[in-house]
């Protein structure tokens, strides 16, 4: 593949020069499924895994923690000490609560993020993700949103993307690079 | 054997479920309809399906109604520099000889003003409405919402 395809090239950490920051750099809070705050000193040493998205999406998100409950099964024990986290761009409708039943249908790993505009706008601008409300006749909305999967060593270093239309038997293999 | 004016619904004999029913209509092939569970009526539900042109003419889905919700849209999920959006689709085109899939990550029925939640075990009509062949009414499976499709003996071929 030429062009534009090198885009899409597996092993390329990003699309751009603008890679995320080391966990241990970001400067976000935010609230869990279960109330509880976190920030990212609480994910010193361990790897993580983190995704972008919204419960109101039908398509791309379930789809994606559908895929990452099947990576996290198939990684068994190895991926306990793996932080797994969805970060809601849509804190407005994603209350904790409304993520704890999201989460609830995924593995058991995967943890739901939200919190007050800001806190969600810090942590996608350390991850160097984009979201975007898209607003729909009737006053509903949608979102926009980058979704690829961020993986980091368990040092914060940033380690690699999942893109959404990467062939998904690399992600196993990426993800036991990054778990080591 | 092409030239059926009414839909014809053909049942495995195996204890399949709705989602692995076969329907006709002229030279279209529509089976593996399939949906997941919503959380509440207030989120959009989403519809696949796979449909198959035998026939040398192109052809088009053009729109859905199915009575599970008040605004169903065609979508398409478009991944573009890394940020995914859905937009309206106009049309899904089905070319000659050709298969096309509403499957997740790309075309979709996008169910809005839910009638009610999506449980997983039920099953609603929708009818697609197709340029040239006409309109078909297919019976849709509701999956889990951690679904990637249903599991028919024949399916993702
Ligand atoms: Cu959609």
């Amino acid at each position: 593949m030429l062009g534009v395809g090198a885009y899409r090239t597996r092993n390329r950490p990003a699309r751009s020069e603008v890679l995320p920051v080391p966990i241990g750099q970001m400067t976000w809070t935010l609230t869990d499924h279960q109330g509880r705050l976190v920030r990212p000193s609480n994910w010193a040493g361990r790897p993580v895994m983190v995704f972008f998205g919204f419960t109101w999406c039908p398509d791309v998100c379930p789809t994606t923690l559908s895929d990452i409950s099947l990576w996290l099964e198939e990684l068994g024990a190895d991926a306990d000490r793996l932080i797994v986290a969805l970060i809601s761009v849509d804190p407005e409708r994603d209350t904790p609560d409304v993520l704890a039943g999201y989460v609830s249908n995924f593995d058991p790993r995967i943890i739901g993020l939200t919190g007050p505009a800001d806190e969600v706008a810090q942590a996608a601008a350390d991850f160097r993700a984009t979201y975007r409300r898209v607003d729909k006749e009737g006053g509903d909305y949608t979102m926009d949103h980058t979704a690829g999967v961020f993986l980091f060593h368990p040092d914060g270093r940033f380690a690699s993307i999942i893109d959404f239309h990467e062939d998904r038997r690399f992600a196993v293999p990426k993800l036991r690079r990054t778990l080591s | 054997m092409k030239h059926f004016l009414l839909a014809t619904t053909l049942i495995f004999s195996a204890p399949a479920a709705m989602a692995c029913e076969t329907v006709t209509i002229g030279d279209l092939t529509v089976e593996h309809a399939w949906s997941k569970a919503t959380i509440g009526a207030g989120r959009p539900g989403v519809f696949y399906v796979e449909i198959k042109n035998s026939g040398t003419t192109d052809d088009a889905l053009v729109g859905i109604t199915t009575p599970a919700a008040g605004m169903p849209m065609l979508h398409e999920t478009v991944v573009q520099d890394g940020i995914a959006s859905m937009p309206h689709a106009m049309s899904v085109p089905v070319p000659a000889g050709q298969s096309v899939q509403l499957a997740p990550g790309g075309y979709h029925g996008m169910l809005m003003e839910l009638t009610t939640a999506l449980k997983e075990g039920d099953s609603f009509p929708v009818t697609l409405s197709f340029e040239k062949s006409g309109e078909v009414t297919v019976n849709v499976d509701v999956l889990s919402l951690r679904a990637e499709g249903p599991d028919c003996a024949d399916a993702g071929q």
